[in-house]
């Protein structure tokens, strides 16, 4: 099937290779901002170079990095690693402080609590300041997902198969059919992971839903 | 039984939080540290589960030092109640008061029957357990705070401030249940607190702290209303001291026999005298005029309710408030319950005249 000129199960399968390409980051930033993001807030002094060093990482220009990646990490010019690489940075710039936040958002007297109560360092941040920094990190990553989604498509640039090669392909030949799907199909997937993490919230925090009603 | 040995708690610079205080709170007792802010009475209470350690001196538990335990081991043992409950909002009444337990290695189940058990006795009995924190009143989340520090059965339990948070009415509500299950439980409980009227009502013993954690008196409720130890603990124990002491005296007092008459029959007996009505299992219910009654049988709408009501062994603050208080002159006095008769303010004035005072034999400030 084709719409405005464009095959639809192409369309399909670049949009699985988009969504893997902006997904899998997020999966992998958010991994390594929980660390980053609980010793910025426990280390005081920490936190201004953690967090402005984190954010600095978003201001370098994706289409830079994609080209510049291969030098530094000796992978291949065309290898869908450096986009993983590359995103994973975004998603790090902009969920590291957003940790931080979520985890320095757990009430004081819950924490000590916690302590008080015989909660080892470790354990008291998964069963106690995750779960409770939940909807903080969730609202961050809700923004880093759409910002992948987006910024996955100027890897097309540099040949790495994902929607952003309905643009360019579209570019080419000057035809407006291609770049409108790949636009609608963009923010259909950036809709789809938007759910997606609202869904997971929402399983993970089901005293907030008895609270408000 | 807790004892503190020359503890010192000095920050980086300035005087020390808390200077040198020894301290022995009583097993199967509440000690309650008591002082203005800055005295350094709740550094005192987190040195002894060591969520602040001291800089000197030690603190045994049972003889046992506290520095040998691993801190979070010691934790577990050791019942904790904060100011604001510090409830896992995440997490449903029962999953709360199961986490110690739970953290003791104790398997699910039994660690739920408990939680249940411990929810009953502080009073927020089945339906409470499915609730999250942020479903409960202030002092029901206290409740579960208490509960959850009672749930694996601790021997030592510290308070943190445990009823300031909390609206007056819910607060002694949940002073009399904790006098009652500390009477139960024998638990050992060391508390803190700002409020001096509180220390006298919940500790058997009351450590007045100054600023910089200096020990100003340590001694029984009742020695320290009579003979505070200098201006300081006395203008801290406030105003009253003579009457609240009284709280703590019992004497006999001549109790005199009083006719009453049934609520919902028409009076028998006229003229303008007080008459005391009762309920059918002769409990008091409050004075009628019969003037203001006439023929009809006595109502609730006749009842005068100023009086307070005395237990015939309560406290001679008890007795002289019920004289003082009744419309009639006559302080109402129960057994049980039960009408057992009235007293006269003279008479009781007579009786606390007679009543041995405190002696002054505080408990000994054991500082150099």
């Amino acid at each position: 099937m084709t719409v405005f000129g464009t095959d639809l199960s192409e369309v399909a399968d670049l949009a699985v290779s988009h969504a893997y390409l902006a997904g899998l980051p997020l999966v992998l930033g958010l991994l390594i901002s929980l660390p980053l993001g609980w010793l910025a807030l426990r280390r005081r002094w920490l936190y201004p170079p953690v967090i402005a060093g984190t954010g600095l990482l978003y201001t370098i220009p994706s289409l830079a990095l994609f080209v510049l990646l291969p030098g530094i990490i000796g992978t291949q010019i065309l290898d869908p690693v450096n986009v993983i690489v590359a995103m994973t940075l975004y998603t790090i710039a902009l969920l590291t402080r957003t940790v931080a936040d979520g985890l320095g958002s757990v009430p004081d007297p819950v924490r000590q609590a916690a302590t008080a109560i015989g909660y080892g360092p470790v354990r008291r941040f998964f069963v106690v300041e995750l779960p409770l920094a939940v909807p903080v990190i969730s609202a961050g990553l809700r923004v880093a997902a759409v910002s992948n989604v987006s910024m996955v498509s100027v890897a097309a640039l540099i040949g790495v198969s994902q929607l952003g090669m309905l643009f360019t392909d579209g570019f080419s030949r000057s035809a407006m059919g291609p770049i409108l799907v790949g636009v609608i199909a963009c923010v259909l997937l950036a809709i789809l992971f938007d759910l997606l993490i609202l869904l997971g919230t929402r399983v993970l925090t089901p005293w907030l839903r008895v609270v408000r009603a | 039984m807790i004892r503190l040995e020359a503890v010192t708690k000095q920050y980086d610079e300035g005087t020390p939080a808390v200077d040198n205080l020894t301290l022995e709170a009583g097993t199967g007792e509440i000690t309650v540290l008591v002082g203005p802010s800055g005295c350094g009475k709740t550094t005192s209470l987190r040195m002894i589960n060591r969520m602040i350690e001291p800089t000197s001196g030690r603190i045994l538990i049972d003889g046992q030092d506290t520095a040998q335990v691993p801190a979070a081991r010691l934790r577990r043992d050791i019942g904790y109640v904060i100011q604001h409950a510090g409830l896992f909002p995440h997490r449903t009444v029962l999953h709360n008061v199961m986490t110690v337990p739970r953290l003791n290695g104790w398997g699910r189940a039994r660690a739920e029957t408990r939680a249940r058990e411990v929810l009953e006795l502080v009073g927020l009995p089945g339906d409470f357990a499915r609730r999250y924190p942020g479903q409960l009143s202030g002092g029901q989340q206290q409740r579960v705070g208490v509960a959850r520090a009672l749930a694996s059965d601790p021997s030592v339990m510290l308070m943190d401030e445990p009823f300031s948070a909390v609206d007056p009415i819910a607060r002694e509500g949940l002073q009399d249940d904790l006098l009652r299950l500390q009477g139960e439980l024998g638990t050992t409980i060391v508390l803190v607190t700002h409020d001096i009227d509180e220390a006298i009502k919940l500790g058997h013993r009351v450590a007045v702290l100054r600023q910089g954690g200096r020990l100003a008196q340590f001694s029984s409720p009742a020695d320290l209303l009579a003979h505070p130890a200098d201006d300081f603990v006395a203008d801290f124990v406030g105003r009253d001291r003579g009457y609240r002491a009284l709280s703590f005296q019992q004497h006999e007092v001549p109790v005199h026999p009083e006719e009453p008459v049934p609520l919902g029959q028409p009076l028998t007996r006229r003229g303008d005298e007080w008459l005391l009505a009762v309920d059918e299992e002769s409990r008091p219910q409050g004075w009628v005029v019969p003037g203001e009654v006439g023929d009809a049988p006595v109502g609730r709408e006749h009842l005068h309710r100023g009086g307070t009501v005395a237990s015939v062994d309560g406290s001679l603050r008890a007795l002289l408030d019920a004289a003082l208080s009744s419309p009639s002159g006559r302080g109402v006095v129960v057994r049980d319950g039960v009408l057992a008769g009235t007293v006269r303010a003279e008479e009781v004035l007579a009786a606390i005249q007679a009543a041995p005072r405190p002696d002054g034999t505080s408990i000994q400030d054991e500082r150099p």
